[in-house]
């Protein structure tokens, strides 16, 4: 097996929402350029583990969380600026969320944010950053229309042009295909696929066939617990250590 | 479509339609509610409607180019409103620079920064008494307050800050009401992103709550305007046939000028009461319209 770097280093990460236990225990490696994808059932803690991973515990008032959390060397908890952290990780949310702002002021956001006031830089970051995300074709001739007039659909791909165009290093896709039609799923995994070249991305999804057909390694998280890592593959051909974890890749549980 | 098992024998898709006792009942009802609702608002808008008419038919005849810009005369029984209409004016004005800013950053602190603790449920509490406060007794602060303790004499100033302590919870209120309707989602989003509250709070949240911010601005307007307690002791003259030159020179101001021409001036033609009136009361609306037409230009160009 090739070396790889690690990326993103969690040692046993426990997430409380007042009193309630949502995550305990988790360590896991995520490594430099493969997708990692997180399946389980709902309520088993994959978006509350998505949230810890850029500090969104901070906007929280009743989510605690301790653990360590290392990104690219350096513990996130020691990281005063979390502004420059949630800049090089893009997240998609389950839903579409489409500021009312219009789709070129959606997309150029946050490269404004950071600085970037260069008209032409912003359209060809706005250009690339919309055919990436396979919105491109359809919004081309009305870039200054509202993003949030746009389908569910397509807002849901406006939105991942967004977390695009922070740039990032690390892209946290939370069930990003619920609002989606299937021809277009499947144009935004292709992109994916060529993404990880460049980037790292941990891929949130309800859907197993989606799980095996993109990611690398896979966790299965179950009730607030990491049940188990593996190579995406081998779990899929039945190599599993837990035997629920084959129960859920199969679809026989509950 | 298909029929299930217990249609008993009965089909086409005429009767399919046909309405059932519980979807008559449920038809009346809404009906029932559609004309009283209609009715409650027909009863809201007959005062308006008669107070207008009134003012109109009475004070129309009163309203000229000579009486809107003249000064009163013959111990104000005569003449006109000239140095009432500019005053109030200037009230509304002043009083709009000191509330406006400090509401709004207030409503901003209190919806988008403050967590939620006693202390700021206590400021809430707070505001909401404020509202409830009766205007004399805004009146007796402004006197402490802005005449004697700041120093400012009976002045514009004077009046104007005691109108707008009595209109901030006004605006408090609208301002954080239209940042709270404001998705979650959308601050979310923004802070995923990198951005600061401010940033977050400069980009999409104040372009999206600024109508429900003019709300608050148009109600307080009409109150400023209309309001004679707070301004009788703070700033407000009884005669004073002078336009303001400055906010420390004091004035007169229309609801002002009603009352003392009402009440205190013996002789003074019903004709002339009714005319002050309906300035009055097309100056506020006038003033209100514009905010409106600018509101709804506003929501034109934003929406989701
Ligand atoms: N804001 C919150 N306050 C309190 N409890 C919460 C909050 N958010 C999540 N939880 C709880 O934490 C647990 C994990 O929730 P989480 O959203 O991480 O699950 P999930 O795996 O993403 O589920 P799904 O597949 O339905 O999205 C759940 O029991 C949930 O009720
Ligand atoms: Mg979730």
């Amino acid at each position: 097996m090739v070396v790889t770097d690690v990326k993103l280093a969690v040692r046993d990460l426990n997430i409380l929402y007042g009193s309630q236990q949502a995550l305990s225990g988790v360590s896991l490696d995520v490594h430099e350029h493969e997708i990692f994808g997180i399946i389980g059932p709902a309520g088993s803690g994959k978006t509350s583990f998505l949230r810890t991973l850029n500090r969104m515990e901070m906007l929280q008032e009743n989510m605690t969380v301790d653990g360590s959390i290392v990104f690219d060397g350096h513990d996130i908890s020691e990281i005063k600026n979390v502004y420059a952290l949630r800049r090089r990780i893009g997240v998609v949310f389950p839903l579409p969320v489409g500021l009312p702002l219009s789709i070129y002021d959606n997309v150029a956001l946050a490269p404004r944010l950071s600085g970037i006031k260069d008209k032409s830089a912003l359209d060809e970051i706005v250009e690339q950053c919309l055919m990436r995300a396979a919105l491109w074709d359809e919004v081309k001739d009305r870039l200054d229309v509202l993003g949030s007039l746009l389908s569910g659909g397509q807002q849901q791909r406006l939105t991942i042009a967004r977390a695009l165009s922070q740039d990032p290093e690390l892209l946290l896709l939370d069930e990003f295909s619920i609002a989606v039609d299937p021809v277009t799923t499947m144009r935004i995994e292709d992109v994916l696929k060529e993404l990880k070249e460049e980037i790292t991305i941990i891929l949130v999804t309800n859907l197993v066939q989606q799980a095996r057909r993109l990611a690398d390694r896979t966790a299965f998280f179950l009730d607030g617990k990491l049940i188990e890592v593996g190579e995406t593959e081998a779990l899929f051909s039945g190599e599993v250590k837990d035997r629920r974890t084959l129960d859920y890749l199969e679809g026989r549980f509950g | 479509m298909t029929h299930s098992e217990g249609d008993g024998g009965v089909s086409g898709p005429s009767l399919m339609f046909a309405a059932t006792p519980l979807n008559t009942r449920n038809h009346r009802l809404q009906w029932l509610f559609r004309a009283l609702f209609g009715l409650m608002t027909l009863i809201l808008v007959v005062p308006v409607g008669i107070i207008f008419g009134v003012l109109l038919v009475r004070g129309g005849p009163a309203i000229s180019f000579e009486f809107l810009f003249s000064y009163p005369s013959d111990g104000m029984t005569a003449g006109g409103i000239w140095p009432a209409l500019v005053g109030t004016i200037w009230l509304v004005a002043v009083s709009l620079v000191a509330s406006v800013p400090v509401g709004v950053a207030a409503a901003i602190y209190l919806s988008e920064y403050a967590s939620d603790s006693w202390l700021t449920r206590g400021i809430n509490l707070a505001i909401i008494n404020l509202a409830g406060v009766p205007s004399i007794v805004h009146a007796l602060f402004g006197v402490g307050a802005f005449v004697i303790f700041a120093g400012f004499g009976t002045s514009i100033l004077a009046a104007s800050l005691t109108l707008a302590v009595m209109t901030l919870p006004l605006v408090i209120v609208a301002t954080r009401e239209s940042l709270q309707a404001v998705p979650m989602a959308f601050r979310e989003a923004c802070w995923n992103m990198g951005a600061t509250r401010w940033q977050t709070i400069r980009t999409v949240v104040l372009p999206n709550a600024i109508s429900g911010i003019l709300t608050g601005v148009i109600l307080s307007v009409s109150r400023t305007a209309g309001e004679t307690a707070p301004i009788m002791f703070t700033g407000a003259a009884f005669f004073f046939p002078f336009l303001p030159t400055s906010v420390f020179d004091q004035t007169m101001a229309m609801a002002m000028h009603l009352f003392v021409i009402s009440t205190a001036v013996p002789g003074a033609p019903d004709e002339l009461k009714y005319g002050t009136a309906l300035t009055l009361i097309t100056l506020v609306l006038l003033m209100n319209a514009g905010s409106i037409w600018f509101r709804s230009y506003l929501r034109g160009k934003k929406k989701w």
